[in-house]
């Protein structure tokens, strides 16, 4: 990218479309209305996806790759429970540190023990099916949970131990679909 | 040529002339080319009446090709230089050639890229490909009676980026303007939706002469988004003749075959298995060069018996893309069968079994895809879209990595991520005093680099000496709408920066392609002149005429100063249109193009803004 391309893109976003919410005309806020950012979604791409602008200029071009990829980077973000909890709490200051912070509780990692074990124990489809549901309802839980401490409460370090949970799930789903490749092939 | 029309200053001219645009599906067994002409996709067929065009090329002792059916009609009695299938060699390297000891052809090991000796001499498959989409580029030519304005050309939506590349190399080799690579099921599904007015998440399942893929969609509101895509790029037709020629081989007990016997009873597979899609059971008999006869039936019994495992193959995927796509099969609403192999009727069985509902095949197979590639030419090419407005949003089949410490490989962007997308990632030096920092790019699904596919190297150099892990060095992934990787790398401290475009290492350099270019064209220097100078002018004009138009719209995004700096350049450009000079054109149009670059950033978040009032005054209505 040239530097005048990063000034344009600079300047398409010192405009007021601060965050990923104010993209899609949206509050920030966990417990999100899924249907309109969906139509927000393709709405906003409907008119500013580079195949709009084929036959334009180079700077119309780019500018519109520039905003498409920047909506969809967006929109990825905010589809994503975990994801969408952890650009809330960057936008409120909080660092989920994921990296730094790996303490969790003992009875919760007791658990994530016993899910792997019977995930390596695993031999059927059923099973994993089973797992992939337990996963899935948990998964719930956590995020009405997140919904509530960042949404009513603002207890923005609460919520970050839930993220970091949610972190661990979703790991332990890729490794469901990991298995299940295995016992495809 | 059509003449500039004149519009006067900050009015839009009148309605523009149609642009002619093509989709092409270059196929592992045929190719097609089609247009939208009146409001309707059709397939252009040539002089004889065919629509299909077989993908065989054969070289000629005098440098010539012959392409399709002339070609096809000499395969069994000069095997080696009638190069068929060379989809299969985009892009891949001689150890990725399945079955290579069954194609009767010279290989020659070259980096990135294997090669084809030829009587012609050594060709690669990028020239092989562009020697067919050549002969497609002059059916258009000749039967819309002017030079079309650019292509979009179908891939495989499981192929990788160097097959992508080679792919775009080869429709620049033969002279077109690569508006959009396109993936064919989704271009299948762009005709089956438009078509059909279809609402609702479907499957593709697109079994064609080398390649398998399944993408899911949903269609909304016209908007057709890939939700998830999967595959098996070395995958077709072909295997299933394949297992025939095998079991042809045996079952008539014939000793190691000459190249010609080879693809005499390669033809005699491909026929008996097209037999046996309405036929219980197919007599194979052939005269061999040694003399010999072969006599064999094959029934549909054994047929299916010696193919089960291919038919087993494209379960996998199918399940991979529903899982990615977080979906169960009682929520994909139908599928749509694309690809001449999915006649089969086991494959149909094969897919009905596993989506639990009968796969639609109410369009071509055949065509299906080069015509969803003529409608997305059409929207690419500034023409009022066909069947009211919709939009395409696709993802990248494969991820894309950095090669990290023990030959493991970091995901920096995931499979089934839409495109355009930018991903960044930090990476630190690890060594005391690390000036340099080296790059591996990888494609793949496998943690180790060793099972990914390498796709570029490349090497960041000028970071200052730093204790180990105080370098920071941010890589930055971008994929275009063609699903096309340019990766840059940039130390944060000193802003050192050094970037790629992923380009696969066959050595086809832009300059190469150049080159080629002007080789094959049998074109008189004047010629390329008269070309350039008249693709410059329509470049210029278009880029005037948006211009305006942007200004008369939006101009009041602008600061009066920058409103006349806008103008000053439109003007300047308008002045040069007319000289025989195609670098003063350029070099003016580059400079609107500087100039108008921070309006166009503005204009595209006045659109995010007006989209978002629509939006709320709807839902108030609501």
């Amino acid at each position: 990218m040239s530097r005048t391309n990063a000034a344009a893109a600079k300047a398409s976003t010192s405009e007021g479309l601060k965050n990923h919410f104010e993209l899609f005309g949206l509050t920030p806020a966990y417990a999100l209305d899924l249907g309109h950012l969906e139509r927000a979604y393709r709405d906003i791409q409907s008119e500013i996806h580079p195949d709009r602008f084929a036959h334009a200029g180079d700077a119309e071009r780019r500018a519109s790759m520039q905003m498409s990829t920047q909506v969809n980077e967006a929109y990825r973000t905010l589809r994503s429970p975990l994801q969408r909890a952890k650009y809330l709490l960057e936008l409120n200051g909080v660092d989920v540190g994921f990296e730094t912070n790996t303490a969790m509780p003992r009875e919760f990692l007791m658990e994530q023990m016993q899910l792997r074990e019977r995930l390596e124990e695993a031999r059927d489809v059923a099973t994993l099916g089973l797992l992939r549901e337990k996963l899935s309802a948990e998964k719930k839980h956590i995020e009405v949970r997140i919904a509530e401490l960042v949404d009513v409460r603002h207890d923005y370090d609460a919520a970050s131990a839930c993220v970091r949970k949610l972190m661990f799930l979703e790991r332990f789903g890729e490794e469901i679909d990991a298995a299940y490749g295995v016992l495809e092939t | 040529m059509a003449l500039f029309q004149i519009a006067e200053p900050g009015q839009s001219p009148e309605p523009q002339q149609q642009r002619l645009a093509v989709g092409i599906d270059l196929g592992t067994t045929n190719s097609l080319v089609a247009t939208v002409r009146s409001g309707r996709a059709t397939v252009l067929p040539d002089a004889q009446g065919r629509s299909l065009l077989p993908s065989i090329v054969r070289y000629l002792p005098d440098g010539r090709a012959e392409v399709g059916y002339g070609a096809q009609a000499h395969q069994v009695d000069d095997p080696k230089n009638s190069i068929a299938s060379v989809k299969r060699y985009m892009g891949r390297g001689l150890n990725d050639v399945v079955h290579a000891e069954n194609a009767p052809y010279d290989f020659v090991d070259a980096p990135g890229m294997v090669q084809l000796k030829t009587v012609a001499g050594v060709r690669s498959p990028v020239e092989v490909s562009a020697e067919i989409l050549k002969v497609l580029r002059i059916r258009s030519e000749l039967s819309l009676g002017e030079s079309i304005a650019g292509a979009v050309v179908t891939v495989p939506a499981y192929f990788d980026d160097a097959q992508r590349q080679a792919t775009k190399d080869a429709a620049q080799l033969a002279g077109l303007n690569v508006l959009r690579l396109l993936n064919e099921p989704t271009a299948a599904a762009i005709a089956y939706g438009l078509d059909n007015g279809a609402e609702g998440t479907y499957a593709v399942f697109d079994l064609g002469g080398g390649t398998f893929d399944v993408s899911i969609l949903k269609l909304s509101r016209g908007v057709f988004e890939v939700i998830s895509t999967n595959g098996d790029a070395a995958l077709g037709g072909d295997d299933w003749d394949q297992r025939v020629f095998c079991w042809i081989v045996e079952e008539a007990k014939l000793a190691p075959l000459a190249p010609r016997d080879m693809r005499l009873l390669m033809v005699k597979a491909r026929e008996a298995k097209e037999y046996l899609t309405g036929h219980a059971d197919a007599r194979i008999s052939a005269k061999l060069a040694t003399g010999e006869f072969v006599d064999v039936t094959l029934d549909t019994e054994t047929f299916c018996r010696i193919t089960q495992h291919l038919v087993q193959k494209t379960v996998a995927p199918a399940r991979k893309a529903l899982r990615d796509a977080g979906l169960t099969v009682e929520q994909i609403k139908g599928v749509v069968m694309v690809g001449g192999a999915t006649r089969m009727p086991q494959i149909q069985r094969a897919a009905g079994e596993f989506f639990r509902r009968d796969p639609l095949n109410n369009l071509d197979p055949d065509k299906v895809v080069a015509l969803g590639a003529a409608m997305q030419a059409n929207v690419l090419a500034g023409n009022q879209p066909t069947g009211g407005d919709w939009l395409l949003l696709d993802v990248i089949p494969l991820s894309l990595g950095i090669e990290t410490m023990g030959g493991l490989a970091e995901r920096i962007v995931p499979r089934n991520t839409t495109i355009p997308c930018a991903r960044a990632q930090e990476f630190t030096t690890f060594k005391d005093g690390q000036t340099g920092m080296s790059f591996h790019v990888v494609q793949g699904e496998r943690e180790l680099v060793a099972d990914c596919r390498s796709l570029a190297r490349f090497e960041l150099k000028g970071i200052p000496p730093m204790v180990a892990g105080a370098g920071r060095v941010r890589v930055t992934f971008q994929v275009d709408a063609d699903g096309l990787l340019s990766v840059s790398a940039q130390e944060k401290t000193t802003g050192a920066e050094a970037s790629v475009t992923v380009k696969p290492s066959y050595g086809l350099a832009d300059a190469d392609i150049e080159r080629m270019l002007r080789d094959s064209f049998e074109h008189a220097k004047e010629d390329m002149h008269a070309r350039a100078l008249n693709e410059h002018r329509v470049d210029a004009q278009r880029m005037i005429d948006a211009t305006r138009t942007g200004l008369r719209d939006d101009g009041t995004l602008l600061s009066s100063s920058e409103f006349s700096s806008i103008e000053e350049k439109i003007n300047a450009l308008e002045q040069i249109l007319n000289t025989p000079d195609p670098r003063a054109i350029k070099l003016a149009s580059d400079a609107l193009n500087r100039a108008t670059e921070e309006f166009a950033a503005r204009r595209m978040n006045a659109s995010v803004r007006r989209v978002l009032t629509g939006q709320k005054l709807s839902s108030l209505d609501a």
